[in-house]
């Protein structure tokens, strides 16, 4: 009985439905949380796994040493390589191509690499118009590697202490 | 003869220096609406027409203007082109004796209050005929709707009048206004709070606004009544449900919450507290859409039917009583007013 008159009283009072607004008014006067994507952007962490790029020594000479490592760990299987001996009997790439419709960020290839060759950079924010461009092939990569380094090293080098 | 014609033309301009502000402030409803429940559900709302979104009711309108009126071929044309103006024309007049200010009024009729019901009443014709001439199944389901919660709503709003009237002894909206006279103790929203609750939810019960929006039930029956709409047909209907709604807001400050007296007595009485109190109404509604789901229809035919009309004569017996025995601080300076 007392717990009926209760609820009649509630009931009136317009308990329920205040509470409510009570809950929508709240996140009236709170301040927004949107942020205003092309003019502002979340921070972003330098171990971000974006669009991948090969380094090369500060001399001009390109790190990856056509190891394979990258290739072999690859789950996705995204990466392949060719390999020759070059005139100076190095062995250095003849390709290497890493399929982004394939690729699934994990990573692993920057970790597999022995001389810090293949990284992933920052960037996020890239798109392709025409059927194939999605692999990215050594001249892309290198030239992203080469536009970016400064920020690639950089990146490194705040993570080396975890390495 | 000359004499006829300057009064006509003093006459339009008046209703033309009411009609403008009203419609502006329709425009800016619809971005006020878009801003406020954005900020509610934690987004951000219209942004990018012109400084913080502030010229998107334009665009919206210019887009509307632009698009075609389509007419569909089984509908009854004339109908269905008399419509919108039948549900704008109502939301408009009732305008004309609304006090803005003492003496501030278009036409200061006795029977205001009588006229600003029938004229909010047979708004609704003009839902139930677009929802007829559309020759739709949902236009037509929407309109059914529609027909019974007015006349569900309409009675207890009515009711809630009732008690307003006897105790401001009057049925001119000046009268009501001079009646709450004496700071915000001696509004009429206390001694009729219940009254006061059901006529505002009723009001958004008449205008067809979330959380009593069935009959357009975007979710259940995709636009209801002006789903065949287009343009500025659609536009029309955009206009007159806006309209009523500031109509209801301008109504419930006036009835309610003193319209141009200040809550402190005697302390700058003018429009501009009645524009306030009219701005608070309409933030209420924007609140209650933010925050309240749609009502299950035979829930708002219960809540109507076996809730609001019990309440109001309950409370109309009240005021009734207290009237005749001169109770209260309320009720006595009121019966020594007639």
């Amino acid at each position: 009985m007392t717990g009926s008159l209760k609820s009649y009283v509630k009931t009136f009072a317009l308990w329920e439905l205040l509470k409510g607004m009570r809950l929508t008014g709240k996140y009236f006067v709170s301040k927004g949380i949107t942020i205003q994507y092309p003019e502002e952007k979340t921070p972003q962490s330098h171990r971000f796994r974006g669009l991948h790029a090969l380094r090369r020594y500060p001399n001009g000479e390109e790190r990856c040493i056509a190891c394979k490592l990258c290739e072999a760990v690859c789950p996705a299987l995204a990466i392949t390589i060719d390999s020759e001996q070059r005139a100076d009997n190095t062995r250095r790439t003849t390709r290497y191509d890493i399929d982004l419709f394939k690729c699934i960020f994990c990573g692993f290839c920057e970790e597999a690499c022995p001389v810090d060759s293949i990284v992933e950079t920052r960037i996020f924010e890239y798109h392709f118009e025409n059927r194939g461009e999605q692999i990215m092939t050594k001249d892309k990569l290198l030239a992203i590697g080469d536009k970016y380094e400064e920020q690639i090293a950089a990146d490194r080098s705040a993570d080396s202490a975890f390495r | 003869m000359i004499d006829a014609i300057l009064h006509t033309l003093w006459t339009v301009i008046k209703i033309v220096a009411i009609l403008l502000p009203l419609i502006i402030s329709v425009a800016y409803l619809t971005l006020a609406e878009r801003k406020v429940i954005g900020s509610m559900q934690v987004r951000v709302g219209p942004n990018r027409v012109g400084w913080q979104g502030l010229l998107q009711p334009f665009a919206d309108m210019f887009k509307l203007m632009t698009k075609e009126v389509i007419v569909p071929t089984n509908s009854s044309r004339f109908l269905f082109l008399t419509a919108p103006i039948l549900s704008l024309a109502p939301a408009l007049a009732a305008w004309a004796v609304v006090p803005f200010d003492d003496g501030l009024v278009l036409a200061d009729v006795n029977a205001g209050l009588l006229y600003i019901l029938a004229m909010t009443s047979i708004g609704v014709y003009g839902v139930i005929i677009a929802g007829w001439a559309s020759n739709s199944k949902y236009a037509f389901l929407g309109a059914m709707r529609s027909a019974a919660q007015i006349v569900a709503y309409e009675i207890a709003m009515g009711f809630a009048l009732i008690g307003v009237l006897m105790i401001a002894g009057s049925l001119n909206l000046g009268d009501i206004v001079r009646a709450q006279s004496g700071g915000f103790f001696s509004w009429f929203l206390l001694p009729l709070l219940p009254l006061a609750v059901v006529y505002f939810i009723s009001g958004v019960a008449e205008t067809n606004r979330a959380p009593f929006d069935v009959a357009e039930g975007e979710s259940e029956i995709v636009a209801g009544f002006h789903v065949d709409y287009s343009g500025m047909a659609f536009a029309v209907f955009f206009l007159a449900e806006y309209a009523n709604m500031i109509m209801i807001a301008a109504l419930t400050s006036i009835m309610f919450l003193g319209g141009w007296l200040s809550p402190i007595d005697g302390f700058g009485d003018g429009i501009h507290w009645f524009l306030i109190k009219t701005a608070f109404c309409l933030f209420l509604f924007l609140w209650f859409r933010a925050t309240f789901p749609r009502y299950r229809y035979d829930q708002i035919m219960r809540l109507g039917w076996k809730v609001f009309i019990p309440v109001t004569i309950v409370w109309i017996a009240v005021v009734g009583f207290a009237v005749y025995f001169e109770l209260g601080p309320w009720f006595q300076v009121r019966a020594n007013g007639i």
